[in-house]
């Protein structure tokens, strides 16, 4: 699809693609994700899927409805620029997520130490009354 | 790119002006008038899609860290939902048409075509309208509910205000177009409103999959 237009030249002739089967495409893809989404897959299998699926639509509608791909190369690499940003975003939430997790697989863990807390504000001794440490870790797993 | 840059203003200004309308050169220059409004639109779009790209981070970054994360398809409607995504696929593929049609000077059929377009995105308004009507007075749900409706509710009304927007900027053509203001010169001025819709077509797909579907 390299046309013979000279960079930063406007093309006299605009390459219309074939948008019918564009529309089709996407059409489908949208269908095949609620087929995905209602086949009661395996979970990691699914969001796998459909994230694959929703990207197969998302470079389609870039490619060619908003004409990327017939435009200079350097259009690409501008429009391609916030997945990078979005990956440096994405680690900065890291840390985030892991003390989070943290907190999900030691889930009675914390429970526990909140109660024990609360018990202690009030007054009691947090290692007497009706609270029974969980033993060992990853409880909640 | 550095030849580009100096030479830029003269040619430029020159083929701004009606007299010089013939001005053709082989002269390499990154900005012409005909580029310039759909750089000035990519550049937009390029902040607007790190804006939406970071609130999906920070809504994967609660969801992963929160326990009691809800199935979405519990509360939402995806047959719904899939119609809207479906809708704004149509229009996205009108809207081509339409900027086909203009380029071509076959105006009652660029008039149609953005009707259409813009008909979709007051249909995608209204399911969405419906769909808020129905989380907020029916079951209860608000920004300050959980988790779940604030990611929800800031996601989903972020891209309905891009769509409001975008149903308005292409009112204003269509306007335009009525009133003859629109010929094959301003096809730019289309192409540019265009990427924008298109846009919004992309986050779509992205938010249904993200919030709706997984």
């Amino acid at each position: 699809m390299e046309q013979a237009i000279a960079p930063g030249q406007v093309p006299a002739e605009y390459i219309e693609p074939n948008y019918l089967a564009i529309w089709l495409y996407l059409a489908v893809l949208t269908a095949l994700e609620l087929l995905v989404v209602y086949a009661r897959l395996d979970k990691a299998l699914m969001i796998g899927l459909l994230i694959g699926l929703a990207w197969a639509k998302v470079a389609m509608v870039a490619m060619y409805f908003m004409h990327l791909r017939f435009e200079r190369r350097g259009m690409l690499v501008v429009a391609l620029s916030p997945l990078l940003l979005i990956v440096v975003m994405v680690t900065a939430m890291v840390p985030d997520v892991s003390t989070r997790d943290y907190a999900r697989r030691h889930s009675g863990e914390v429970a526990w130490m909140v109660q024990a807390v609360a018990h202690n504000l009030q007054g009691g001794n947090p290692n007497s009354v009706g609270l029974s440490k969980p033993q060992g870790n990853g409880a909640g797993r | 790119m550095s030849e580009g840059s100096m030479t830029v203003g003269t040619p430029a200004l020159q083929a701004a002006s009606p007299e010089h309308g013939g001005f053709e050169e082989a002269v390499e220059t990154p900005l012409t008038p005909d580029s310039r409004g759909k750089l000035g639109m990519w550049i937009f779009l390029v902040g607007d899609a790190t804006t939406f790209g970071t609130a999906i981070a920070a809504y994967a970054a609660l969801r992963i860290g929160n326990v009691n994360w809800p199935v979405p398809s519990t509360i939402l409607g995806i047959p719904a939902t899939a119609l809207m995504t479906f809708i704004l696929i149509c229009s996205s593929m009108t809207m081509v048409q339409g900027l086909a049609a203009i380029r071509q000077g076959r105006q009652a059929a660029f008039r149609a075509f953005l009707f259409l377009t813009i008909l979709g995105g007051l249909l995608f308004l209204g399911l969405q309208a419906r769909e808020w009507h129905h989380l907020i007075f029916e079951r209860g749900l608000s920004i300050k509910t959980s988790l779940f409706s604030a990611t929800f509710f800031l996601l989903t009304g972020f891209h309905g205000c891009h769509v409001i927007a975008g149903v308005l900027l292409l009112s204003v053509l269509l306007i335009r177009g009525l009133f003859g203001g629109l010929g094959a010169a301003q096809a730019r001025t289309v192409e540019v409103a265009g990427l924008y819709w298109h846009f919004v077509d992309l986050v779509w797909i992205l938010i249904f999959t993200f919030v709706y579907l997984i």
